[in-house]
């Protein structure tokens, strides 16, 4: 089993791979389209600006291999930036637009909390989620996807109101939190979604 | 909602812990990596690794650490010490920091701030402000260590801070550093009044009771070094005592890991 981590931007990457190490997995770490087509896992990380993480997508020709993964139904998972790219679009960016991969648009915290959203916060799990169990996450971003789209299940957490911690659908999870930084509890998420056999969409069963 | 964040510190000075008031009369207190582990374990939220390696030698060790605790810790990490240019947070982002808190530098040049959100977003930026009481009022931001007072108004360069990228800041009182007399409370109700970002409370804990009162004030997290390194009491003991006064607390311990010393 390959598993490719995109490199989209540069902090955090270290969390993110010690988190697969812990688990037993050496991720690869690369741009190159070519080997991103050829990944049987996919992991689409991010920290920073949403219209910079495009322009890295889109520079370095990753925007159509990446929608061919998830078409395919290959695995992928997204953390924080990386979930928010799969989106149409974002407030911290007009204009540019997401992968297009979930319906709607990224917004900011409003100005009744503090932002960054910096801490722990409690996730509430949807019925139908596959890898997500009530617990603390830890999350660091000042924008959001407020409300889950039709046809995902998911997690929502509360700062300022309910949005969207995390979206799932057969074998793509997208975390706004930092599963990797989110202690035994973010392990388990993680090692959920390396564990768990690939299902075939729409009916849900092993391919 | 959030919960109240407990942050151990580990001063590292040539890639070992020490322990000392106002680093004056260092004494070993063990294995970065070890020491961040048994925090994880007894429930840690965070954790803050400060360089306080005197020589550039030292400084070097400093990503060695990171990359070593890093290998081992699954919550966040900060990294402060010696962040003099953009260079040095990115060297310390991709060690393995998730974080990086600059001191000095920001005041002597405020746009390293700035500089370092753009690239990596203002959540990877922790000012890091020590302030000291004014006789006339107020409070002024003192740097290298305490050891220069700048004049400068801590709540005004607080703000300033902010609003040129900097997502949380870390609030050191000087007065109550290494003194175990509790956190400076006004000065911390100032700084959280003025600025939109979480804020730290560090210098001066010794009892849950002291973080208790910081968290209630507006802090959004709390940092101690002392009353953890010391063995007296664990991160889980001290959670525990914060539940039972209502604090929003995230639990975190391991089983039988949160009552060893």
């Amino acid at each position: 089993m390959s598993l490719v981590v995109v490199r989209t931007g540069m902090a955090n990457l270290a969390s993110v791979l010690a988190a697969f190490r812990r688990l037993g997995v050496e991720p690869e770490v690369s741009t190159d389209p070519q080997v991103v087509r050829r990944a049987d896992r996919l992991v689409l990380p991010g920290v920073g600006a949403f219209g910079a993480a495009m322009q890295v997508l889109r520079d370095t020709g990753l925007v159509e291999p990446i929608a061919a993964h998830v078409a395919s139904g290959r695995p992928l998972f997204a953390i924080c930036l990386g979930l928010q790219v799969l989106c149409e679009g974002s407030e911290e960016s007009p204009g540019v637009p997401g992968l297009g991969i979930v319906e709607g648009l990224v917004q900011r915290f409003p100005p009744s909390v503090l932002v960054p959203q910096l801490g722990w916060n409690l996730i509430r799990p949807t019925e139908g989620a596959r890898y997500l169990d009530p617990g603390h996450a830890y999350y660091a971003n000042s924008f959001r996807l407020p409300r889950l789209p039709e046809g995902w299940e998911g997690a929502t957490s509360d700062h300022g109101g309910s949005f969207v911690a995390a979206l799932e659908r057969g074998n793509l999870l997208a975390c706004q939190f930092h599963p990797e930084l989110s202690g035994v509890w973010g392990r388990r998420v993680i090692a959920r979604w390396l564990e768990a056999e690939p299902v075939c969409e729409p009916t849900g069963v092993p391919c | 909602m959030l919960t109240s964040r407990i942050i151990p510190c580990l001063d590292v000075r040539d890639g070992r812990v020490v322990k000392g008031v106002r680093f004056q009369g260092l004494r070993d207190a063990g294995d970065p990596a070890e020491r961040a582990s048994a925090y994880e374990q007894q429930g840690a939220d965070e954790l803050v690794v400060l360089d306080v390696s005197a020589t550039p030698e030292g400084r070097g060790n400093a990503l060695d650490t990171v990359r070593r605790v890093r290998a081992v810790l699954s919550i966040p990490l900060t990294v402060g010490g010696g962040v003099k240019e953009v260079q040095d947070g990115v060297a310390l982002l991709e060690a393995g920091a998730d974080k990086v808190s600059i001191n000095t530098a920001a005041v002597q040049d405020p746009s390293i701030l700035g500089r370092l959100a753009e690239r990596f977003g203002a959540q990877c930026v922790v000012l890091a402000l020590d302030a000291a009481a004014r006789d006339t009022g107020g409070w002024e931001v003192v740097v290298r260590s305490g050891t220069h007072r700048t004049g400068i108004d801590a709540v005004q360069w607080a703000k300033e801070a902010v609003h040129r990228g900097a997502g949380e800041i870390l609030l050191t009182s000087w007065d109550r550093d290494g003194t175990r007399s509790g956190y400076d409370v006004p000065l911390l109700q100032a700084v959280c009044s003025a600025v939109t970002v979480p804020v730290i409370a560090s210098g001066g804990a010794a009892t849950a009771g002291h973080l208790a009162v910081a968290l209630r004030a507006g802090a959004s997290a709390v940092l101690a070094a002392s009353i953890f390194h010391d063995g007296d009491t664990t991160v889980a003991q001290v959670k525990r005592a914060l539940m039972t006064e209502g604090l929003s607390i995230r639990p975190g311990w391991e089983p039988n890991k949160g009552e060893a010393a």
